[in-house]
């Protein structure tokens, strides 16, 4: 690969300036959502807008700090998704359709939470070579996060699906989205350890290089673990993401085109697989061939989500109706899973095209993080991360449009809901370390040439116990 | 308000939406621009002051070429070796450069060869390591004017 050696600009200012435009798109979003409301602006613009601007800054000064050189793009298009979204929760409170009316107030805490977790990861990782060491106790993690809501009196069920633990009254959280970055600390670890091993070793068969059992036995593991919990648990998007996980990753380590293959055939069996006996799976797929069938429509579970979803597209047109003026509250779940339906209501194709090039920008910025980086474990890690979020915004939108069956996937930093946006945010912010160590300048003093000499490590070979090579 | 400022509102901030995309995009020509736009080579005094790691490493003074190899210690001590521009085996066997009659050194011991201005020395895979200075060579390292290498009970260094 060619490099260009180009002397590293640490680039804060762009930052700042792009956060402060992102900063007006999320205030400017929230203002449209209290002047075209009945109750017009009120005290919450001012406080909730504040603290997001506040914390944004913060989290700039830290960069400024302890990650110098980090993608500039990064924070400013995590900062407008996520105030876009919740502008848009704040909009749904305001149609008062269910008795819960303050989700945009808990979201906005739990941006901070998932902010300040975020500058503490920056500030407490530094490099995120030390993830390494943790290889293996990530895997440990990976499997007790995805476990937890099976633990009786712990787990509870919503919508149909066993995957969030309940801690106290009023607060649950669901652990697979922190699983999603443990696996992919756990796989990126295994597979930059063993790459060679899993390459080279093993029998070919017609074009397929199929690697030795042994070596591919932890990934397997995991991979089990994660779909046989997830199948366990009825939840559908979150197995898709961890196979798909999975699959990139190996992709990236080892360029063979044979895992795709294999990758694609195992997704098709268990599909089709799925699709004969778990009713939930069977109704899914219903609901997206027939969705205008009445009988579907009408059915408990059946196609009306999704297809009031469309609806309300086709309702907000080129143009959409404007923040506050649509009525995507009509939607089930029109603040989590069907954000994207609300947002393409309100802001009409051009808008919601936005939106998705903001995805894309970000996603394309990890890429490049993973491109840039200089260890093949920074590499995989940022690549495993980017595509995580590339494939729940294929997966929500995706479903949303009806291109694919709806699965119960979160838009990243969109949807309500404290979990998906604390494991993002932990992932911005680990995005953020890899472009930093990918785009900082060389420490001096060390050439390519003069390696720094390493003790010895046994120093019992010194001279006394030599062995006399004349005698031998 | 009346519906003209909503349609406005409206479409103002989709443009402004737009803007902030148009903006990033923007802000990440400079990656795409290879040759031309990209900025290379010294950096400006500005951004010495903004990034201090950024100050250029001071030219290291001339090295003085190392022409002899002396050996201080051993079997051989006091033999000075003339060095050219060719590689030197070190070792016990006899089509070594130098043969090192000391026992505790393998007949392939080690290797030290010219590259650039410097002289490098590498171990061959020997029974009882080579050390430059304290440390066992585990690779091919450069060896500095004055620094004392060990094969055995020989210890050797280069000189002007």
């Amino acid at each position: 690969m060619s490099e260009l050696e180009t002397s590293p600009v640490s680039r804060r200012n762009m930052e700042l300036l792009l956060l402060l435009l992102a900063l007006i798109v999320s205030m400017g979003a929230y203002y449209l959502v209290g002047v075209n409301s009945d109750q017009g602006l009120n005290q919450d613009f001012i406080t909730q807008g504040l603290f997001l601007a506040g914390l944004s800054l913060v989290f700039h000064v830290v960069l400024r700090i302890w990650a110098k050189y980090a993608d500039p793009v990064i924070l400013p298009v995590a900062v407008a998704l996520n105030g876009i979204g919740l502008a848009m929760i704040h909009r749904i409170d305001l149609a008062k359709i269910s008795s819960d009316s303050n989700q945009a107030g808990r979201q906005i805490l739990w941006t901070g939470v998932a902010m300040v977790i975020a500058m503490v990861t920056l500030w407490a990782i530094r490099d995120h070579r030390i993830l390494r060491r943790f290889t293996y106790i990530a895997l440990a993690a990976s499997v007790v996060l995805l476990l937890l809501p099976l633990i009786p009196g712990f787990g509870v069920i919503l919508n149909g699906a066993r995957i969030w633990v309940r801690i106290g009254n009023s607060l649950s959280f669901q652990p697979g989205e922190l699983a999603k970055i443990t696996l992919a600390i756990f796989f990126a670890g295994y597979l930059s350890a063993n790459r060679e091993l899993i390459l080279l070793a093993g029998k070919k068969i017609g074009p397929l290089q199929l690697p030795r059992a042994r070596d591919l036995g932890p990934m397997i593991v995991a991979w089990l673990v994660s779909i046989g919990v997830l199948v366990v648990q009825r939840d559908l998007g979150s197995s898709i993401l961890f196979f798909g996980l999975f699959m990139v990753m190996i992709y990236v380590a080892t360029a063979r085109v044979s895992w795709i293959v294999i990758g694609m055939s195992m997704l098709v069996a268990g599909g089709v697989f799925a699709y004969l006996t778990m009713s939930h799976v069977t109704r899914r797929i219903d609901g997206w061939i027939n969705a205008f069938d009445p009988e579907i429509y009408n059915a408990i579970g059946g196609s009306r989500q999704i297809v009031e979803g469309l609806f309300g597209l086709a309702n907000g047109g080129l143009v959409g109706t404007g923040l506050g003026n649509g009525s995507p509250y009509m939607v089930p779940l029109a603040n989590s899973d069907m954000i994207v339906a609300s947002l393409g209501e309100e802001l009409g194709l051009i808008g919601l095209t936005a939106i998705v090039l903001l995805f894309l920008i970000l996603i394309s910025r990890g890429m490049r993080a993973a491109l840039g980086s200089r260890d093949s474990f920074g590499k995989l890690l940022a690549a495993g991360f980017s595509f995580t979020i590339g494939l729940q915004c294929f997966v929500v939108i995706g479903g949303v449009t009806r291109l694919i069956p709806l699965t119960g996937l979160t838009t990243p930093f969109m949807a309500a809901g404290g979990s998906s946006l604390l494991s993002n945010w932990i992932i911005v912010a680990l995005l953020l370390l890899i472009s930093h160590n990918s785009r900082r300048p060389m420490t001096a003093g060390v050439s390519a040439t003069a390696e720094v000499a390493t003790k010895a490590p046994d120093h019992s070979r010194g001279l006394l116990s030599a062995r006399k090579e004349s005698q031998r | 308000m009346n519906d003209l400022v909503f349609t406005v509102l409206r479409l103002g901030f989709l443009i402004l939406l737009w803007l902030l995309v148009l903006s990033i995009v923007g802000a990440l020509r400079r990656d795409l621009a290879i040759g031309r736009k990209a900025r290379t080579g010294t950096p400006t005094a500005r951004e010495i002051r903004k990034n201090p790691e950024l100050t250029p490493q001071p030219e290291a003074p001339a090295k003085q070429q190392a022409s002899t190899l002396v050996i201080l210690e051993g079997p051989l001590a006091g033999l000075e070796h003339q060095l050219t521009a060719s590689p030197i085996l070190l070792g016990r066997a006899q089509e070594a450069t130098i043969v090192l009659e000391d026992d505790y050194a393998s007949g392939r011991h080690a290797r030290l060869f010219p590259q650039g201005t410097r002289w490098f020395i590498e171990d061959l895979g020997s029974t009882n390591g080579t050390f430059l200075g304290e440390n066992q060579l585990t690779r091919a390292q450069p060896v500095e004017l004055g620094q004392k290498i060990r094969i055995g009970k020989t210890v050797m260094e280069l000189r002007v």
